[in-house]
This record gives structure tokens, C-alpha cells and sequence, in this order.
């Protein structure tokens, strides 16, 4: 039986804002427990919400970001379940007229996957669980500092056909919501959280089938890996003849597998009602135009622009935009060095192999644009050579430090005087006499022989052209 | 919409209230009042007529993103029962089977 993947994500992302969104308390991460707290954000009886207009023009940059339509007119709902990190026992959220519906997001492949809605909530608390998990915790502990921080979520189309394509949409959202500077989408600091339904049907068949949600996905390649799973379990148990239960799935990143979570009898009745202490919010059409007028360049069309303009190709593009500040480094550099294939290819390979090592990213590393041209005209001009431009390249990386300084300081000036390299060329000649006689004997292997020896000598300085060309003309005279 | 026992059992669970049986059948009867009055409200045709949130029409009053100083956190955890670093201290979140 051949099956077809069916998946829809829910992503939930914190707004940056300085303040939370419904109160006055700071979004700062991190800081004491309990100290970034109000009346409000703590549930107190009487405290009244006031929405952040911060918060809302974030969310509707976000929609606009994602191609969505923002409604004039949206309403707030109290969502209702008892939970320790909930202290109002509510939250509030968006229910039947949410702030924005209807967007997409374009695949590398030209495939559309469609966004269903976009709309604002309240963050939860934090539990910290006194124990290796939450089943063996005796007791837990609660921290309200991210209570109340802003949150939008949203939620995609069941249009998403394979893990791979999961992941390739959270990776384009995150670059959307970063270059629309919407939120740090920092998985590791909760600000970018992803749950995924997931269910199998027969392929051909337009009815879906029994899915499963899944939990605890804390990184684009756990939601990949979790994913690939499910589809793998799901398509043994119909395969079976059995049935997919539909039940919350938790992902356990040691042991690579999923496992049904304990059910609650009143789950997924939440009781929404509409919140009484929140008016409608109204927004004009003036000031959602000037919020759209004001969008950065996305990363699709500075990608399309990377290829047209510099010549790059789709993955070229697709890796030089992957981060704004990534691609506003590339722009940088290009500005100063005018070979956009060349810059890409360092960025690509040498830069990014020293920012997987230091686990960096381009903006946290001392790496700057004008230091990277720099190294590249050393390149250009024949004052060092590529294998010492990737010494070069790592120290200025590490320390900030000009390369013409770094080639200066350490004397790594490519050797390009002919005769300093002849009278080298004629010591390694004559030290070496078996390899010359195989030279006239038509060996080519000793040329390459020679000029390694050549390079030995000057500590791999010979300019390496000048040195195939002296040694070439040496050995003809012989 | 049709009340009965179930109903409002169910809905004291998700209340998290522990009611008596005689309280069960008493709110069944209660609340089956209160709906049915409340029903009369579906003789008059609402068709084209939005829900009216507010009496007077008002909409959201916005506040600037600014950071106030607001509780410390002693003061917030003060009428805790039940604290430890700094944090309320829970009970158990998922009972045991
Ligand atoms: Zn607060």
C-alpha cells in the first residue's frame, strides 16, 4: 500500500518586545525568578489586562511578512485548563476572529505551503520539575517571568508532504520572522517552539486520515527526525491492518523515538469564551499599509535578487540568505570585492567551517566584511597564496585583526621574486638528481615531486605558478 | 442546548469542584432553569446581526511598549503557601496511575 504524508505545523513565537502584552513587566531572558512580575501577569484577582500596541504591530508585520490578510477587526478569548506554569487559570488568546488569515510560504522547489492563520496569545510561565522528567517529579517549581510575553502563533496548512519539507518551511519562516525582526526565533531559548501533526492516507485519497500531534520538538532537526519516525510507525501500524490512535505523542531525543503522552480526560476542551476586560481591537487601514510599506526585503526576493544580480545559483542564494545577517555581510563584502561567485564560495566553505567550530553565528564571530575583501584581494593580487589566505582567514576570524596585518606580522608574503625563487629551485635541483633524471625520462610525477619540495622549503610561500614555470624552464636546460 | 447530570459533572471537573451528589442534581436542575430562560433569546431572528461585545462601542485601548518597575520578588511571593529559590513551590503535576 503506497501512503501519502500529511502534516501541518503550529508554530509559536515570542514577540520582541521590551515590555509583555498585556502588561508592564520586562521580556528580559534570563534574571531572577519571579522578579520580572506584576499583579497581572501573576493572575491576581482584579488586575486588568492592556494591550502593548508594540506587540500588535509586530503581529501584523509577521502577517503581512507571511502574505496574510490582517482583519480590521479581531477579538481576544480566554482559553481555559488548569496547569501550575497558568497562574490565571486561563489564557488569553485569539479564537474565532483571529488577527490575520490566509498566508503562504514558497518552498525552494516553487511549492506553496499555506499559512492558516496568525494570531496573538499570552506566554505561560516556566516549570522547572524537581526530578529527571515531570512523571518523577515529586514537586515542581514556577517562575512567572515569561508570563504574559507576547506570542503569535501560526499555524499552516495541512499542505506539507514530507519531514523534509517541515523542516524547509521552519527554516524559510524563521528567516521571514527575523528579517521582519519580528523575534530572535531562538529555539534553544523557547522564543521559536514548533508542534506537528502528522497522519497518512492512502495516496489518491482526498479524506485525511487519524493523526497524531507531536510534542517536546526542541530543534528543526528533532521535528525532521521526529516526523520520520511517525511516518514510519504510522504506515506499520496501517500496514498491519491496524489503526493510528489519534492522541499527543512526546518526541525523546535520546532513544529517536515518540511516545503517546499521558491523555488527560479534559483535554482539548478549553471552554473559550470571550474575554470580558478586552475590547475589540480596530486597526486602521492607514496604519496596516504603513506597517506593510515599512518590510524589509524577504529572503525569497533578496535570493532571486542574489541570483540575478550576482550571478549565484538557487542554492547558492538559498545559503547567502539563510540569515539577514548573513546576507548583509555577503552584500558588504561584494561592495568591496566585486567577484560575488568567489565571496559566496569562502562564506560557503572556509567562513562557515570556522563558524561550525566556534558555534557562531556570522554577526557573533570578529570577522568583518572589509577584512574578508581584504583577504580576498591579498588572494587576487599573488601577495599570499589560497592554502596561507586560510591561515590568514582563521586568525582574523578569531581576533578581529586585518590580514594585511597578519601576513605582515607573520611574514607570509607569497615569495613571487624570480630570482629569490630560482636560486631555491636550483638547490632543490640539485639535491634531488633521481627526480630530475625521472623528469627527462617523461615521469610527470616528478614535477608535482619538485615543487612540493620547493614548497617545503619556503614554508609553503612560493608563489605557486612562478615556481611550475622557473622549475619547468630549470629542468629543459639540464 | 440540553442539560443533564453528565453535563454538569463534567463541567465541575474541568472547574476543578468537588461537588455532592445531592449538589449535582440540584445544579442539573438549577442551570437547567437558567438555560431554558435563556433560550427565549433564540425566538428573535439574529440573522445579519453581528455579536454585540460591549453596550457602549468602544474598542482596545493601547499601551506603549514600556518597562515599569513592578513587583519584587519577595513582594510576589508573599502570600505564597509554599516557596523555594525564589520559585512557588507546586504539587505534583501528573498524579500517578
Ligand atoms: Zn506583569
Amino acid at each position: 500500500m503506497d501512503y501519502e504524508v500529511v502534516i501541518g505545523l503550529e508554530v509559536h513565537v515570542e514577540l520582541k518586545t521590551k515590555a509583555k502584552i498585556f502588561c508592564s513587566c520586562s521580556t528580559a531572558f534570563g534574571g531572577e525568578p519571579n522578579s520580572h512580575v506584576c499583579p497581572f501577569c501573576l493572575g491576581l484577582p482584579g488586575a486588568l489586562p492592556v494591550l502593548n500596541k508594540k506587540a500588535v504591530e509586530l503581529a501584523t508585520r509577521a502577517a503581512l511578512a507571511l502574505g496574510c490578510t490582517v482583519h480590521k477587526t479581531s477579538t481576544f478569548h480566554r482559553k481555559n485548563y488548569f496547569y501550575p506554569d497558568l497562574p490565571a487559570a486561563y489564557q488569553i488568546s485569539q479564537y474565532d476572529k483571529p488577527l490575520a488569515t490566509g498566508g503562504k510560504i514558497t518552498l525552494s522547489n516553487g511549492k506553496t505551503i499555506g499559512i492558516t492563520r496568525v494570531h496573538m496569545e499570552a506566554e505561560a510561565g516556566k516549570s522547572l520539575h524537581q526530578g529527571d522528567d515531570i512523571l518523577a517529579a515529586e514537586y515542581s517549581l514556577e517562575d512567572f517571568n515569561r508570563s504574559g510575553i507576547g506570542l503569535i502563533e501560526i499555524v499552516s496548512e495541512p499542505d506539507i508532504r514530507s519531514p523534509e519539507e517541515a523542516k524547509e518551511y521552519l527554516e524559510q519562516l524563521k528567516a521571514i520572522l527575523q528579517y521582519a525582526e519580528v523575534s530572535d526565533c531562538k529555539m534553544e531559548e523557547g522564543s521559536l517552539r514548533c508542534d506537528a501533526n502528522i497522519s497518512l492516507r492512502k495516496r489518491g485519497s482526498k479524506e485525511l486520515g487519524t493523526k497524531t500531534e507531536l510534542k517536546n520538538l526542541n530543534s528543526f532537526r528533532a521535528v525532521e527526525r521526529a516526523l520520520e519516525y511517525e511516518v514510519q510507525r504510522q504506515s506499520e501500524v496501517l500496514k498491519s491492518g491496524g489503526e493510528v490512535v489519534q492522541e499527543t505523542r512526546t518526541w525523546d531525543e535520546a532513544r529517536g523515538i515518540t511516545s503517546p503522552m499521558r491523555s488527560k480526560e479534559e483535554a482539548e476542551d478549553y471552554r473559550y469564551f470571550p474575554e470580558p476586560d478586552l475590547m475589540p481591537l480596530e486597526l486602521e487601514e492607514g496604519w496596516i499599509e504603513e506597517i506593510r510599506s515599512q518590510l524589509p526585503e524577504l529572503p525569497r526576493d533578496r535570493a532571486l535578487r542574489f541570483q540575478e544580480e550576482y550571478g549565484l545559483n538557487e542554492y547558492d542564494s538559498g545559503l547567502m540568505v539563510s540569515t539577514k545577517e548573513m546576507a548583509d555581510f555577503y552584500e558588504a563584502t561584494v561592495k568591496l570585492f566585486p567577484e560575488p561567485k568567489e565571496v559566496a564560495n569562502w562564506l560557503m566553505v572556509e567562513v562557515q567551517r570556522l563558524l561550525r567550530s566556534s558555534e557562531q553565528e556570522i554577526q557573533e564571530s570578529k570577522l568583518l566584511p572589509e577584512n574578508l575583501a581584504q583577504l580576498l584581494k591579498l588572494v587576487k593580487d599573488g601577495t599570499i597564496s589560497g592554502s596561507v589566505a586560510k591561515t590568514v582567514l582563521e586568525e582574523s576570524f578569531a581576533t578581529g585583526e586585518e590580514p594585511k596585518k597578519i601576513v605582515e606580522a607573520k611574514g607570509l608574503s607569497q615569495i613571487s621574486d624570480e630570482g629569490q625563487l630560482r636560486e631555491i629551485v636550483a638547490s632543490v635541483v640539485e639535491a634531488n638528481p633521481k627526480s630530475v633524471a625521472d623528469y627527462k625520462t617523461g615521469k610527470g610525477k616528478a614535477l608535482g615531486f619538485l615543487v612540493g619540495q620547493v614548497m617545503k622549503q619556503t614554508r609553503g610561500m612560493a608563489n605557486p605558478q612562478l615556481t611550475n614555470k622557473i622549475l619547468k624552464e630549470y629542468l629543459e636546460q639540464q | 442546548m440540553s442539560i443533564n447530570r453528565e453535563v454538569v459533572e463534567h463541567v465541575a471537573k474541568l472547574a476543578k469542584l468537588a461537588i455532592s451528589e445531592e449538589e449535582a442534581e440540584q445544579f442539573t436542575n438549577e442551570i437547567a432553569g437558567i438555560l431554558a430562560y435563556a433560550e427565549k433569546l433564540n425566538a428573535l431572528d439574529t440573522t445579519g446581526v453581528d455579536p454585540l461585545i460591549s453596550p457602549v462601542p468602544m474598542q482596545a485601548v493601547l499601551r506603549d511598549d514600556i518597562v515599569e518597575e513592578n513587583l519584587s520578588q519577595q513582594e510576589a511571593l508573599a502570600a505564597a503557601p509554599e516557596v523555594q529559590d525564589g520559585m512557588f513551590k507546586v504539587p505534583r503535576i501528573i498524579e500517578e496511575e
